[in-house]
């Protein structure tokens, strides 16, 4: 509750440290009252699991007031253009990025940046005949990447390939920027290899784009989906109002065996977490302005209708490895056909627990929430993102890809593992897209890679520069926001320490 | 029917187009100079030299038969390679014997990750019996099929095979006679009319050569035989792999007698298979 004492040190904090920009500052502030201020009555069993780490509110603070991931419709912008902005629909390459640059100046998230850029090769592709669009693309990504100092902001391109999804690839390789990061909507029925080839030697080069199994995710919402953020997968035209996460292994931590966990811990905390969540929800959308005022709203680039509430998971690897422990099994996950099933079953649990909430809204779900592999926080210790295998305990790579395919289906707004190359993969782009036709075909829905000589990695979900870790690690601020976030991660979850494959 | 294997790789990003699983035979007829893998030239004679110099005791003779043989046991092999450096017969003791079925079942799980088999070697093409069935297996498993041969296997004389396999990796490691017979042993007549041949019948997938300055004429092989191939470039592309020599696993006295190429030999060689109108060249 509201204590003015550790408010203060809390903005005194931020306001005397030379490790942020002004920018950075600024946004930092501005999440600070929520940690102190409730504005709606949480539960008593809420405050429990919050306060043992069993369940975690992804620093939203109980008051959001707007939703956390925006998926704007920019087909309409770019056909209609935007009244609240005074955009006209643009008529040449320039005045598209323009347009762009303009709105995606006003489009809000969790980050305040925009976490999702739409299908920029789509929305460009009909002024590609512009003698200067080499010229004006890269300038257009170099904006992107100096204005939104986040790389939670993503672009999507695919699944056909265009002139301006090839260029932009072209040029990313180029510029090896970490932002924006970038997904490949791919289908090998619809995507040609030659172009998936060139995404994976962009890949091999700047950790982006990454792979988004098409066929798969274009089943799950009547609207067509974007991928936002991390590797979020979420409607266009809407996205999610909020994400919180149960963090399995601190639950596995209090339970006397799996049937305690299964039975009992676990169903009453995913309970638990559903309400949180729809009194969140309902929050946002009955007390705060934005969805009675926004333009966006207004004018029917984001619809309420197409948000979803994020269900998030975390801490599979060490769950199921502590309650093997508490049991006297030497089974590990990944490595056991006993540890997998039981983490199969986890999922189903939480699978049947999330369905039986019934939201008031989330329209497009059929007013269900929708489940999420959260990749998790930089101040997660030992805990694994969403169901990955943990670092260190890497499996042979095809073993690695089937046992995604296997966890990864349960997953419907997102979740994904990365598998680091040599540098032999850059001699053979085809050999990667090999592997990740085969992963894709047995249910694997999201791919990605690096290079170990990288400069941009892929730290959870987000990019980030080694280069602006090593900058953080001896005191010198930069300008990508999330980049101290990564420089966490890379202390905490022993990210430069996962496995480098040779192929 | 049974070959001697010394290993199979699960994935491999040079043995071909995309990934692909590699079955490398035991044996081979030539005798390279800078050979890189001399422990695959001969089978194992069961001499027993390897036993007592194994540091884990993993390998052992074979009681009670009157073939001499080794036995390797793998859980205890800790891979030092002491047995290949020390084998005064260009041989392995670390080798099994697989039926086509056998090796088949190995890559099982491999499948969905692959586009395709490659035998290598050793010489592939020694084992055309089991060559030919391990690839109608394959092809049963949609699986494409790629020989990396020396090239001293009359091709043209078997259209059984070639009908089962997708194409052919030739080495050209001198286009000199004289010289192929220095580094080799063994005359280059039958691998220029290989080259010429698969060629001409879409079968040429890859021709190799290694640079080795001072040792062979190598500008003179790119020169010949990029001219007579280039006819055939147009009804199908041929990769053309130029490998900078290195020492790693050349058997003395010839790893240090050798130079490594520097960037510019391998330009030269570039510019020269360029001219002659190759455009798929790759230079490691």
């Amino acid at each position: 509750m509201l204590n003015i004492t550790d408010m203060k040190k809390d903005v005194e904090s931020i306001i005397t440290s030379t490790m942020l920009t002004n920018e950075q500052a600024m946004m930092n502030l501005s999440a600070v009252p929520f940690n102190y201020v409730e504005f709606f009555e949480t539960t008593r069993e809420f405050r429990e699991l919050y306060e043992a780490g069993c369940v975690c509110t992804m620093t939203e603070g109980n008051a959001t007031y707007q939703p956390r991931y925006t998926l704007p419709d920019y087909e309409k912008l770019m056909r209609e253009g935007c009244r609240f902005l005074r955009l006209d629909p643009p008529k040449n390459l320039f005045e598209a990025t323009q347009v762009l640059e303009m709105f995606y100046r006003h489009i809000p998230s969790v980050t305040h940046y925009p976490v999702y850029l739409g299908s920029v090769d789509k929305m460009l592709e009909p002024f590609m005949d512009d003698e200067h669009a080499y010229e004006i693309m890269k300038s257009f990504l170099i904006f992107l990447d100096r204005t939104i100092p986040d790389s939670y902001c993503h672009m999507n391109i695919g699944p056909e390939t265009t002139k301006a999804g090839e260029m932009i690839v072209e040029i990313q390789t180029e510029l090896k920027n970490a932002i924006p990061s970038i997904t490949l909507l791919y289908d090998p029925d619809i995507t040609p290899d030659e172009f998936a080839e060139k995404c994976v030697l962009c890949e091999l080069a700047c950790a982006k784009p990454s792979f988004a199994n098409h066929k798969e995710y274009s089943k799950i919402y009547k609207t067509p989906y974007g991928i936002a953020s991390c590797y979020n997968a979420l409607p266009v035209g809407g996205g999610a109002f909020t994400l919180s996460r149960v963090v399995l292994n601190r639950i596995a931590e209090r339970a006397k065996d799996s049937e305690h966990f299964l039975k009992d811990l676990l169903p009453h905390t995913c309970r638990v977490l559903c309400g949180y969540i729809e009194q969140k929800i309902r929050f946002l959308v009955e007390e705060t302005h934005f969805f009675k005022t926004n333009f966006l709203v207004e004018e029917g680039f984001l619809k309420l209708e197409n948000f979803v509430g994020m269900f998030g998971v975390v801490g599979m690897n060490e769950c199921v490895n502590t309650l093997m422990d508490k049991e006297g099994y030497a089974d590990r996950y990944g490595y056991s056909e006993k540890a997998d099933a039981l983490a199969q079953k986890i999922m189903e649990t939480i699978t049947d627990c999330v369905a039986e909430h019934e939201s008031k809204y989330c329209d497009i779900t059929g007013h269900r929430f929708v489940l999420h592999a959260q990749v998790g926080i930089d101040t997660d210790f030992d805990i694994s993102p969403g169901v990955r295998i943990r670092i260190g305990d890497e499996l042979p790579l095809y073993e690695h890809l089937q046992h995604c395919a296997k966890m990864q289906p349960y997953f419907n707004s997102g979740v994904g593992d990365i598998f680091p190359f040599d540098e032999t993969a850059k001699r053979n782009p085809a050999a990667v897209l090999d592997l990740i036709k085969g992963a894709f075909v047995q249910g694997m829905r999201y791919f990605s890679t690096y290079s170990d000589d990288c400069d941009v990695i892929r730290i959870t979900g987000y990019l980030v520069k080694k280069s602006d870790i090593e900058k953080l690690a001896s005191g010198i601020r930069v300008q990508q926001a999330n980049a101290m976030w990564g420089y966490g991660e890379v202390k905490n979850g022993r990210i430069l320490e996962r496995k480098v494959r040779s192929l | 029917m049974k070959a001697v294997i010394n290993k199979i790789l699960h994935h491999s990003v040079v043995d071909g187009p995309g990934n692909r699983a590699v079955v490398f035979f035991q044996g081979c007829n030539f005798h390279c100079a800078y050979c890189h893998n001399p422990e695959t030239i001969s089978l194992c004679c069961g001499c027993g030299h390897c036993v007592e110099l194994c540091p884990t005791g993993a390998l052992s003779l074979k009681q009670g038969t009157e073939k001499r043989e080794i036995l390797w046991d793998e859980k205890l092999c800790c891979g030092c390679d002491t047995c290949i450096h020390e084998c005064p017969h260009l041989a392995s003791p670390r080798t099994k014997e697989y039926t086509p079925e056998e090796v088949m079942e190995s890559i099982k799980n491999d499948l969905p990750f692959i586009r395709g088999l490659t035998v290598s070697g050793g010489e592939c093409s020694l084992q055309r019996d089991f060559v030919l069935e391990l690839f109608r297996l394959a092809k049963e498993k949609g699986l494409s099929t790629l020989m990396d041969s020396n090239g001293t296997y009359d091709y043209q004389a078997d259209p059984e095979l070639l009908a089962v396999c997708d194409g052919v990796m030739l080495d050209v490691k001198a286009f000199d006679a004289a010289e192929h017979e220095m580094l080799t042993g063994m005359a280059n007549e039958q691998v220029l009319k290989n080259a010429v041949f698969l060629a001409q019948n879409d079968k040429l997938e890859e021709i190799r050569t290694v640079v080795v300055p001072g040792y062979l004429n190598y500008e003179e092989t790119v020169e010949k035989i990029t001219a007579i191939l280039a006819p055939f470039l147009k009804q199908h592309s041929i990769r053309y792999k130029l490998i900078a020599y290195r020492p790693f696993g050349v058997r003395f006295p010839y790893k240090e007698q050798f130079s490594t190429p520097d960037q510019s030999h391998m330009q030269k060689c570039r510019d020269i298979a360029e001219k002659n109108g190759f455009t798929e060249i790759v230079l490691i």
